[in-house]
């Protein structure tokens, strides 16, 4: 039975109608209020701010007098659209989004990083990186800093951007830093696939991609944090469907919608777990079926198998190690990769002492319950690496500056 | 990096190496559209594809993305419904 918003109190927003339209609106990283130049097709449609005070409004009213609700949105481009758009805002006071451990730069932990400035600081190579990788600190610097220092730091949009670089300089050895879960791994399998095909036995792949169900079971296995349900994450879905998500509903009796990047998205799934908590169910709901199917996508599945296996265990930054979380490349492939043809020196570095990444990362703390935030640890000068990726929650914290200092503890 | 960005394919570049063209926002650039060059979710000129690292994840179906604005805008029309109701009210 829906109840309407209006028994408990009217919406249960917290803003006023006026303050919470602009909040809708797309800000630069400053916060000013950015126009934006043109209508983009699938994307300003699930943007309007009053469908989503109506979505809102409908939570409002589900929610249980003396219930407090945590939702985690598992995966950091939620977290990035929640902060943008203010979408905490407009949520009653006793839903709570906790920010989840799927940002794939967050978890690389700082030994990772060292392994990777030691290939770009080899003479002959060129070290390729999408961008958001080059401000995060190992425990020798960044890979902005090692470039400062003369290395030759490259950053690309795509696998395929380094790949056309080996291609461009047949003397050099160019080496790709793959990160990313499963949304990104096929983009490198292709370009293997790729590499093999045109012969370039110039390119090499340091392989860090991870996977997200060893991830949220050990956020589900967590002592320290009760969740209702879970905002499952998008495009890691196109590519692995929803069917691996069923033990969360079936052992773990907690719903999770698969959701969209926009703001209409995140609520609509919020509201859909919400619907689903008031009439007592747990299932794998799809509210982003305009782009992901149940199925997942065939062809990357395959392009994954083909290149890469299961690592037996591998360090992720807070959550420690984790078997079987992580790719490397198949023996097939072991001439394009990184990690068997240089010395990576592999060492474990432990994460600076004021950094609560980790705890950020499991969503045990808000960013801002962090001692150094907005301190000593800015996306200028970053000490964790959730205040460097903009789908970090601590950078987008501080990138919107909207949050609200609720300061009650997440734990139970 | 995740977030992904929809565009139209507006041609087919390479077929060999399924290089497609897209427009996102009056740009275009090549992209690689592997992922959706069989099966059910094959691609061709006039679809919408979901963009990320310069690869195709996913065509975008328009009747769900239909269906989901219509859920949405639905649950707008149910909500003046109560409004509305509640105005006409008079409870003593
Ligand atoms: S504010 Fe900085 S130091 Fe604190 S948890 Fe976030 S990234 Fe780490």
């Amino acid at each position: 039975m829906r109840r309407p918003a209006a028994q408990y109190g009217g919406t249960g927003c917290r803003l006023e109608r006026r303050e919470r339209r602009q909040l809708l609106a797309e800000p630069d990283s400053a916060g000013r209020e950015r126009k934006a130049a043109r209508d983009v097709r699938y994307v300003d449609e699930y943007r309007s701010p009053d469908l989503a005070l109506r979505l809102a409004e409908q939570i409002a009213g589900l929610v249980e007098p003396d219930r407090q609700y945590k939702l985690m949105e598992v995966c950091g481009g939620h977290t990035h659209t929640i902060y943008k758009h203010g979408v905490e805002n407009l949520l009653p006071p006793a839903v709570d989004l906790i920010h989840g451990p799927g940002c794939p730069v967050c978890v690389i932990p700082m030994g990772r990083v060292d392994d990777a400035i030691a290939l770009a600081e080899r003479p002959n190579v060129i070290f390729t990186t999408f961008g958001d990788m080059m401000r995060v600190p190992g425990g020798n610097g960044s890979l902005l800093e090692a470039k400062a220092r003369g290395a030759d730091v490259r950053m690309v949009y795509s696998p395929l951007d380094a790949l056309r670089i080996a291609r461009e300089h047949p003397d050099r050895e160019v080496v790709f830093f793959a990160i990313g879960f499963e949304t990104t791994t096929p983009s490198t399998a292709l370009t293997l696939l790729r590499a093999r095909a045109e012969g370039i036995r110039n390119f090499f792949v340091f392989a860090n991609h991870v996977t997200i169900i060893p991830a949220i079971r050990a956020i589900l296995a967590s002592p320290d944090l009760r969740l209702d349900g879970f905002i499952g994450p998008g495009h890691v879905s196109t590519v692995i469907g929803t069917v691996p998500y069923r033990f969360i509903a079936r052992d773990h009796g907690k719903p999770l919608v698969v959701a969209g990047f926009e703001p209409l998205d995140v609520l609509q799934a919020a509201y859909m777990v919400m619907v689903q908590l008031a009439e007592g169910r747990s299932e794998i709901e799809n509210q982003y079926s305009r782009v992901v199917r149940e199925s997942g996508n065939a062809r990357a599945l395959e392009a994954i198998a083909e290149t890469m296996e299961l690592r037996t265990t591998f360090e992720w930054r807070g959550l420690g190690f984790i078997s079987q979380s992580a790719l490397k490349l198949r023996d097939d492939f072991a001439d394009w990769d990184a990690e068997l043809l240089y010395d990576v020196p592999g060492v474990r570095v432990a994460d600076p002492k004021a950094c609560q990444c980790g705890e950020v990362l499991k969503g045990v703390i808000k960013p801002w319950e962090c001692k150094v935030f907005g301190t000593a640890c800015t996306p200028e000068k970053p000490i964790g690496t959730c205040m460097v990726s903009s789908e970090g929650a601590c950078a987008a914290y501080y990138n919107y500056g909207r949050f609200s200092r609720r300061l009650e503890p997440l734990t139970t | 990096m995740c977030l992904g960005i929809p565009g139209q394919i507006v041609d087919v570049v390479d077929p060999k190496h399924h290089i497609a063209k897209v427009e996102v926002s009056g740009v275009r650039r090549n992209v690689n559209v592997a992922l959706l060059a069989n099966g059910p979710d094959a691609v061709g000129i006039g679809d919408w594809v979901l963009i990320h690292v310069g690869f195709a994840m996913s065509k975008i179906d328009e009747a769900e993305a239909q269906a989901t604005r219509e859920f949405l805008e639905q649950l707008g029309a149910a909500y003046e419904e109560e409004l509305r109701e509640l105005h006409a009210s008079s409870i003593e």
